[in-house]
């Protein structure tokens, strides 16, 4: 599509151009220790969870100011979120859950500045989050539960000759969980920022331009509420695992 | 679509950046590294901090609430106590009032005794008078009677026997002439 619009206008649209890992201070090639764009804008989220959760709660104040408010509900959110889908002994992986969230939720915020780098729009960082949500359900499943934690793949409550037929299905899918785990991140932010990115290329024409602004803005609106909802099902989803690993029959 | 695929295969030299496997240790590595420094800064400092805030936070308002709680009975306790008081002065109102009318009456019936006893008295004194006036009445009547017929006869030219006149008076008045 993006060719098309050249062809006939003589557009620069090169909207995967924001996604390259380049190194900051260097042009050679990007080794695995080189301090690249994906470790600054990863720094800064974590910059942003050290100001937002440690350095706003400094006053430990029982009427909070803003910064302790916003710290307090994120705790909130995430502490809610683990009891009420994992279950109350899945407090423990609390502070990893809380880790994910944190890191998915400022990683694609920080990724809506103009000109930042979007750190979760790589299936490298996608598929490690969740294949460390897959590893630890699977580890923790089998460690609480044994050989039972097989159960989860036994549905008891369908007909004994359905059940074979199910055990194969629920297999495939769990195995799939990490897939679309990370696949549903990576591919929501990359998508919205490549659109935006084709909406900006179109701007260079004045005919268009109105049209190509609008465009950005609404698709900016509209990713502002993905960046949090992208978390948010991130989130949840690695709540739902850890149910399935905590208490695996159905 | 090969076109397209090509055009940006042009332009980030190699496809996707996604998909450029020579980057992908440096992200890993370097997510690894930030996950870490989270994961520390979470566990160590932000979450037990904000944990305590919020557990301090509702001791406090568990404490207010019992507070208030205690203060709201106090309060209706003092409310049933003056409650009590006010029924009590009233109570002790009615009483008095009650013995105030009682003696009132009492010295009201003695009063009317009294006066009712006087007014026997004087009536009956009143009426012993006036049959005294009324036997001297008939008396004085029957004396000018009797004088009026003897000076009757002696005008008429009769010989007034003055104890026939009498008589005769006296006759006409017990016979009921009035």
């Amino acid at each position: 599509m993006a060719n098309e619009e050249k062809a006939e206008g003589g557009f620069e649209i090169h909207p995967f151009d924001q996604f390259e890992v380049k190194n900051l201070f260097n042009d050679g090639p990007v080794a695995w220790y080189s301090i690249t764009n994906v470790t600054l804008w990863m720094a800064l989220a974590v910059v942003c969870v050290f100001l937002l959760l440690v350095m706003s709660t400094k006053g430990r104040a029982i009427i909070p100011t803003r910064g302790q408010s916003i710290a307090e509900l994120a705790y909130g959110f995430v502490y809610k979120m683990v009891v009420d889908v994992a279950g109350k002994d899945a407090v423990k992986f609390f502070p990893y859950i809380m880790t994910l969230f944190m890191f998915i939720v400022l990683a694609n915020f920080l990724g809506l500045i103009p000109m930042s780098f979007t750190t979760t729009s790589h299936f490298a960082v996608t598929v490690v989050l969740a294949l460390a949500v897959f590893i630890t359900v699977t580890v923790v499943g089998f460690a609480r539960n044994g050989a039972g934690f097989l159960s989860l793949f036994w549905v008891a409550s369908a007909p004994l000759p359905l059940r074979p037929v199910l055990a194969i299905i629920e297999v495939i899918s769990y195995f799939v969980r990490p897939v679309s785990h990370s696949i549903r991140l990576a591919g929501n932010i990359m998508a919205g920022h490549a659109v935006i990115k084709v909406f900006a290329g179109f701007a260079a024409s004045a005919v268009i331009a109105p049209v190509a602004i609008l465009g950005i803005t609404a698709f900016y609106a509209l990713e502002v509420l993905v960046a949090f909802i992208q978390a948010y099902v991130f989130t949840i989803l690695t709540c739902v695992y850890l149910k399935d690993a905590l208490h695996p029959h159905h | 679509m090969a076109d397209d695929a090509n055009s940006v295969a042009e332009a980030s030299g190699a496809g996707m950046p996604q998909l450029d496997f020579s980057t992908f240790p440096n992200q890993i590595f370097w997510l690894i590294v930030s996950l870490g420094a989270i994961y520390y800064i979470l566990s160590r400092t932000a979450l037990p901090r904000i944990a305590a805030v919020l557990a301090e936070r509702s001791g406090t308002i568990t404490n207010d609430i019992a507070a208030a709680e205690e203060l709201k009975l106090k309060a209706v306790a003092a409310e049933d106590a003056y409650k009590k008081a006010l029924a009590d002065a009233r109570a002790e109102a009615q009483k008095i009032a009650t013995e105030t009318k009682a003696e009132i009456q009492a010295d009201l019936n003695d009063a009317i005794a009294k006066a009712d006893a006087e007014i026997a008295a004087r009536s009956s004194e009143s009426e012993a008078h006036i049959n005294e006036i009324r036997e001297s009445a008939l008396s004085s009547v029957a004396e000018v009677a009797k004088d009026t017929a003897a000076e009757i006869v002696a005008t008429l030219g009769g010989k007034a026997d003055s104890a026939a006149v009498a008589k005769a008076v006296d006759a006409r008045l017990k016979g009921g002439a009035y």
